[in-house]
């Protein structure tokens, strides 16, 4: 297969239209899929994915058009580039113009794909397969799912952009079942080399919940004061980054719109020291310190590629302070132009210990695994629906005195930014629902009172 | 216009039974029991406009090849972006090889049930225009042209409008012998209407579902655009200024436009048996209908029939064979109200000692495996059921909801929230104007259990989704669930404004 940088440099040179960007990512991974402790499926994957952007020059601005191929021979080119011209003529000037950056370099251009595969997990098959032994065993049966990725994109244009970046990411989840599947947990760890995943924790944590479900009582719906595990937290605010375009704010279409008109930046939306941020430098969650996109969205714009990501509060000591723009909409909305990073971090001033030490500070609530089908009910108040899974706790005291049943709720992030009670310190964490989609997060545990646990769900 | 029945020649111009035959010898030789292999080319096309203007615009190929074999009872698995008779050579020695590797994860046997041999077949779908022989400009015009007739009224403020043109080529061939070669289109297109008040906003979505036609779905002849768009600003403005719904128990009257996501969550999802048996239960999650339930579990009503099928017509889940090279067929999956069947692939039969398969494997990429996924899931009408002019009249007090939008169930099928795109109270047997804020919530065996009235046929509309996911690595898949209109007694209807604490 044609080398990534040799394509670019042979499309963008054929390309006679006014600019032309081309991107070429680059993918590997290998995956294990386990169910009642046994293997269901693997796999070693290549993929290639090549996006060619013609840019010609309209009423002062520009139109763009995209067209994106897994194989691309070098005799495809005039064709591909006959395509991407089509699609930009017939899309007329560009509601997301802004001028394309020029001559700019990032990142190892010149460095090859390095592949991952199977080798990866040379000590955590093994150690899976004692864990499967032990738990068939014991009676527990095992769910879960490894997987490993590295992904490699460049991005070359025209006008003298290259840009390259690298996203090794990879992930364990572990569902654990026992007592004829009428108990259930699940634990699911982030990684990027698979070092940081020890077989023996998951074993301990898995066990440790499935003993937690020995006393089981029933509860009513009701707002309950709730512990929220980091990953939880994760999948909630998800849902508050994917609603922060700020186009959609101005327009009126969203929970960060103003009554009247404009955007809510600027006001306070949290009871405690609220942080919410991204940036490329977070030590523990290396990102992309440039904007890098095949396509234009609402979010994103094939305009800004290269355009440079620093470090950008969302919610700072409460106040809401950005939302996701494009140079375009940075222009509509008369706010700085704050691109959506590849990391998030929240924090709570004060928060510190681990979801233990958050255990011990609630008197009579809720302790989550994880939510789950999460969805948007009403996007005016960002009101969400979903259901707990994988083990509720009623905790008491500040200990776990059982478990209870599934809840469906009906809350809201925005609304719960005023109900924090508790949190833990922040750390790197995987989403539930999200997991593989979103990754690089690090969120504390909260406690959020009143949580609107709708009604029970008989769901297991 | 007359209905396609080629598959393109630049598909079959590649090597395809080159690379099959190349991958199967290949990986026959060294030790492999099964073969299958895919070669696989998807184009999807997006085209989003915002206030009538292109704010997305993607077109995107994704062709390779996916290799899957049974060495020694386990899975190797291996795929490439690469069409070659080299690269599918490497990929048979590399899914022998993940195979082995895999072995000692893997304390039960892999088998597959055994089915009929079909040789170099070819099935294309039912369409008349690939949407890639339509130019960009044209596309983009027509849903333009839409959006327009939306904004030139007072109580549209914003629009936004999707398109989503895929067609799909595959050819599969097995050790045993079966080679297919299909080809097959479908298309969504969703066009919204938002209006700002200094409450804050609402809006409302034409009810058309995505299915199996090409750009021909565009004309007035599938389904009545021009008619749709015309009739929305009155419905939007009418639905900005209803009360607000009184949470409660309500009849309900669901329309096709919302039943179809009801059919599919809580009986497609819970009929698939490799969840019902534990396959998904770390991600998508199992199922309340266990297979020790089969033929006894009282699902709803004795008025429930369902069906599952792969050829339905210009369904999304409609193929000639499926990725295992098993004949498309239909089959019961609820009769009279008790569950009598399941969605199975040759594997999964196998796993619970059935004979055969019926059909339902699928893979998304040739990047993924196969696995089992749903069919048109279909609830039948009554035969002489009433019509919905009917059913309407002979509701003394109650609500129609119509059109899908929020959706959420647990993953064990039982609890669903649902909302929609327009909710109709209905007073002695008239609309007497919208509500707005209404959400339905239900546990699966109830809400069907309390489904009283089946409409006719004349009340049937197949409607669907391109975007259901499964599996890790996760896959998407499009499929299609038609229905008639029906009649639910006292349904639990929340009020999410009352729900949001507000």
């Amino acid at each position: 297969m044609i080398s990534a940088q040799d394509l670019i440099e042979k499309i963008t040179s054929a390309a006679t239209c006014d600019d032309c960007i081309v991107v070429v990512k680059d993918k590997t991974q290998a995956n294990l899929r386990w169910a009642s402790s046994t293997l269901t499926t693997n796999g070693v994957i290549t993929e290639r994915n090549v996006t060619v952007i013609a840019f010609i020059a309209q009423d002062g601005g520009m139109a763009a058009g995209g067209v994106s191929r897994t194989d691309v021979h070098e005799s495809d080119i005039p064709q591909l580039l006959e395509q991407a011209v089509a699609a930009a003529k017939a899309a007329g000037k560009a509601e997301d113009f802004a001028p394309l950056a020029t001559n700019v370099s990032l990142g190892d251009w010149n460095g090859q794909h390095v592949p991952t595969g199977p080798e990866i997990f040379k000590d955590f098959a093994p150690a899976l397969g004692d864990m499967f032994a032990r738990s068939v065993s014991h009676d527990i049966e095992l769910f879960g799912y490894a997987e490993h990725t590295h992904e490699t994109t460049w991005i070359g244009s025209k006008g003298g952009m290259r840009l390259r970046k690298d996203s090794p990411v990879g992930r364990v989840e572990m569902t654990g079942k026992s007592h004829q599947r009428s108990r259930s947990t699940w634990s699911g760890i982030e990684t990027r080399d698979f070092k940081n995943v020890s077989v023996a924790d998951i074993d301990a944590d898995v066990r440790q919940r499935l003993n937690w479900q020995a006393k089981k009582v029933d509860m009513p719906a009701g707002h309950y004061d709730t512990i929220l595990p980091s990953g939880s937290v994760a999948d909630l605010f998800t849902y508050m980054l994917w609603v922060s375009g700020a186009r959609d704010a101005f327009e009126g279409q969203s929970v960060f719109s103003k009554p009247g008109g404009g955007t809510r930046v600027g006001e306070k939306l949290s009871n405690v020291g609220f942080q919410f941020f991204t940036d490329p430098n977070y030590a523990q969650l290396p990102a992309a310190n440039f904007v890098a996109t095949a396509v234009s969205s609402p979010f994103s714009s094939v305009f800004d590629n290269g355009q440079p990501i620093k470090h950008v509060d969302w919610i700072k000591d409460g106040v809401l302070q950005s939302l996701i723009q494009t140079r375009a909409t940075a222009a509509l909305t008369a706010l700085d132009f704050t691109p959506l990073g590849e990391n998030a971090i929240m924090s709570v001033d004060g928060g510190k210990g681990s979801l233990t030490d958050l255990i011990s500070k609630v008197d009579d609530g809720l302790l989550l695994t994880t939510f789950w089908y999460i969805r948007m009910v009403d996007p005016n108040s960002l009101l969400l629906t979903g259901l707990t899974r994988d083990g509720v706790y009623h905790v008491k005291g500040g200990e776990v005195v059982g478990a209870t049943n599934n809840f469906r709720w009906n809350d809201s992030p925005i609304s719960a930014l005023s109900r924090i009670a508790h949190a833990s310190a922040t750390e790197w964490t995987q989403p539930r629902e999200w997991a593989g989609d979103v990754t690089n997060m690090a969120m504390p545990a909260l406690v959020i009172k009143d949580f609107n646990m709708s009604t029970v769900s008989p769901g297991n | 216009m007359g209905v396609n029945k080629t598959i393109d020649a630049d598909f079959l111009n590649l090597p395809l039974t080159a690379v099959s035959d190349a991958a199967i010898s290949t990986a026959t030789s060294a030790g492999a029991s099964h073969v299958d292999v895919r070669v696989e080319r998807t184009r999807t096309g997006l085209l989003a406009l915002r206030d009538a203007k292109p704010e997305t615009q993607s077109d995107e190929t994704l062709a390779g090849v996916g290799v899957r074999v049974i060495v020694n009872g386990a899975w190797g698995f291996a795929s490439s972006p690469e069409i070659s008779v080299k690269v599918a050579q490497q990929l048979a020695l590399t899914a022998v090889a993940m195979a082995k590797t895999s072995k000692p994860l893997s304390t039960q046997e892999i088998s597959l049930v055994t089915e009929p041999v079909y040789a170099q077949k070819t099935w294309v779908s039912d369409y008349e225009i690939d949407p890639f022989s339509v130019s960009d400009g044209d596309k983009k015009d027509r849903l333009a042209q839409l959006s327009n007739s939306l904004l030139k009224s007072s109580n549209v403020n914003h629009t936004s409008a999707h398109a989503m043109y895929v067609k799909e080529q595959k050819h599969y061939a097995d050790s045993y012998g079966t080679s297919t070669t299909q080809q097959r289109v479908r298309m969504q297109t969703q066009i919204e209407a938002i209006s700002i008040g200094t409450g804050g906003f609402e809006s409302m979505r034409t009810l058309a579902a995505p299915s199996g036609y090409g750009w021909e779905w565009m004309g007035n002849t599938h389904w009545n655009w021009d008619a749709e768009i015309e009739e929305l600003p009155a419905l939007l403005a009418e639905k900005v200024a209803s009360p607000s719904v009184v949470p409660g128990r309500y009849d309900v009257l669901v329309h096709p436009s919302n039943l179809w996501l009801t059919i599919h969550e809580s009986i497609g999802h819970a009929t698939e048996l490799d969840r019902a048996i534990g396959y998904e239960a770390n991600y998508a999650g199992t199922s309340f209908a266990t297979p020790d339930k089969l033929n006894t579990l009282k699902y709803g009503s004795s008025l429930m029939n369902v069906t599952g099928d792969r050829n339905t017509p210009h369904g999304l889940s409609t193929v000639g064979f499926d990725d295992e090279g098993v004949a498309a067929q239909q089959w019961d999956i609820i009769k009279d109200g008790i569950l009598v069947g399941y969605q199975l692939d040759r594997r999964i039969a196998a796993a619970v000692n059935r004979d055969r398969s019926n059909g339902c494997a699928y893979s998304d990429s040739p990047a993924h495996v196969p696995i089992q996924r749903m069919p048109n899931v279909s609830l039948q009408p009554n035969p002489t059921g009433p019509t919905y002019d009917e059913m309407v009249s002979s509701m003394e007090d109650g609500i129609i909801i119509k059109g899908d939008k929020s959706w959420s169930i647990d993953m064990q099928r039982y609890n669903f929230q649902f909302t929609g795109q327009q909710f109709h109270r209905v007073k002695s047997g008239k609309i007497v104007g919208q509500l707005k804020d209404v959400a339905y919530q239900a546990t699966t065996t109830d809400f069907w259990g309390s489904m009283k009235v089946v409409g006719g046929p004349s009340t049937y509309v197949l409607g669907g989704a391109f975007n259901c996911g499964k599996a890790q690595p996760g896959q998407v898949a499009a499929v299609s669930h038609g229905c008639p209109a029906a009649i639910f007694d006292k349904v639990n209807i929340l009020n999410t404004v009352a729900e949001a604490g507000k």
